[in-house]
């Protein structure tokens, strides 16, 4: 049976489609089935983010209208065998899908996927209703900034009274460097105001930036971000994984600074 | 270290941090800012006639506790008023008419 997780934000431009698309990628890679679906009709960005876009032919709309069989809209991603995305509609809105289409199309898939991922839109009407229709479980992402947290805040009071019982979150864009000199929020800042469970904390990082422009999520590289994602996969899982340390030493300044502190 | 707390309490973060708390506060209880202004302000006139209290630092909060009745929480108001020194006996104002 597979878990129907929802990312979610409140706010919008904190990263949900970034996340959506790097940890599906992660649980692919973990060789787990994975599902994507793009639940934001109207504003369609996950297929991009996945580089998959020249491949839609049908969409979410389509499925749930009856305009074509779920088979023919899911699109599958050659680079990881595991994984499908489902894209959303770019020319209708949120009005044309109803919760109780969208759990009836989750039912639908459930047995053929280990893991859901639903991509949901900013905001908390119809599109996000929507989204946590048919969901078990939330991933909430924010940053460490006044107006995220707050969205974040809301967010997590409406999937509690709709009995979304596992709440875990993920600090999105956090920067060490300025939470050092105390100009940013720290991730123990984040967990103590929300008092939800950490999932994981992911960097701002540049490479997000240059994956998003080629349409190759990072999970797994190098990079920070992309260990930090592969991370969150594997705690997705169930894995126990411990927390990634972003504090890179970079500058000349900060080594020496590091080195003084050893003594 | 040290020192460098001392400076730090005004940093930006520490900044964002209060008002981000201040703010929920007033999101999970439903009540405006203004509002729990007009409730501080009104408990420091009241309490002001008795004794001598320090507003700057009075704390007002509208927190979410277990109901009683161990369903669901409810509601309550929780003030923190510091008191400089008792009035007793020395100018205690006339009684309100």
């Amino acid at each position: 049976m597979s878990e129907v997780i929802v990312i979610t934000s409140g706010k919008g431009g904190v990263g949900k489609t970034t996340t959506s698309a790097n940890l599906g990628t992660g649980l692919a890679m973990l060789n787990k089935k994975v599902v994507l679906i793009d639940t934001d009709i109207g504003l369609r960005n996950l297929d991009v983010v996945m580089g998959l876009e020249n491949r839609i032919v049908y969409n979410l709309v389509d499925v749930i209208e009856g305009s074509c069989r779920l088979s023919q809209a899911l699109i599958k991603d050659k680079r990881y065998p595991a994984l499908q995305l489902l894209p959303s509609a770019q020319t209708r809105d949120k009005s044309s899908v109803s919760p109780e289409q969208m759990k009836k199309l989750i039912g639908s898939l459930k047995g053929d996927f280990d893991y859901i991922l639903l991509d949901c839109p900013a905001g908390i009407e119809q599109g996000f209703k929507n989204a946590i229709a048919g969901a078990d479980r939330a991933i909430v992402v924010t940053t460490p900034e006044v107006s995220a947290i707050r969205d974040a805040d809301r967010i997590i009071g409406l999937l509690e009274s709709n009995d979304i019982r596992q709440i875990d979150l993920i600090v999105n864009r956090i920067r060490m460097d300025m939470v050092k000199r105390g100009d940013m929020m720290s991730i123990e800042d984040v967990i103590d105001i929300l008092a939800v469970r950490l999932i994981g904390a992911v960097p701002d990082d540049e490479s997000i930036v240059i994956s998003s422009n080629q349409g190759e999520p990072l999970t797994g590289s190098d990079c920070l971000a992309g260990q930090a994602y592969m991370n969150i996969s594997r705690r997705i899982t169930g894995e126990d994984v411990p927390m990634l340390d972003l504090n890179i030493k970079s500058g000349f300044f900060s080594r020496l600074a590091g080195a003084f502190k050893k003594k | 270290m040290g020192l460098f707390d001392f400076f730090s309490r005004n940093k930006s973060g520490n900044v964002a941090k209060d008002r981000l708390k201040l703010l929920l506060v007033s999101d999970r209880a439903n009540c405006s800012p203004e509002i729990l202004e007009a409730i501080k302000n009104d408990i420091i006139k009241v309490i002001s006639r008795y004794m001598d209290v320090d507003s700057e630092a009075l704390d007002i909060q509208i927190t979410q506790t277990p109901s009683e009745e161990g369903h669901g929480s409810v509601p309550a108001l929780f003030a923190n008023i510091p008191i400089r020194d008792m009035k007793f006996g020395k100018n205690l104002p006339d009684q309100p008419g």
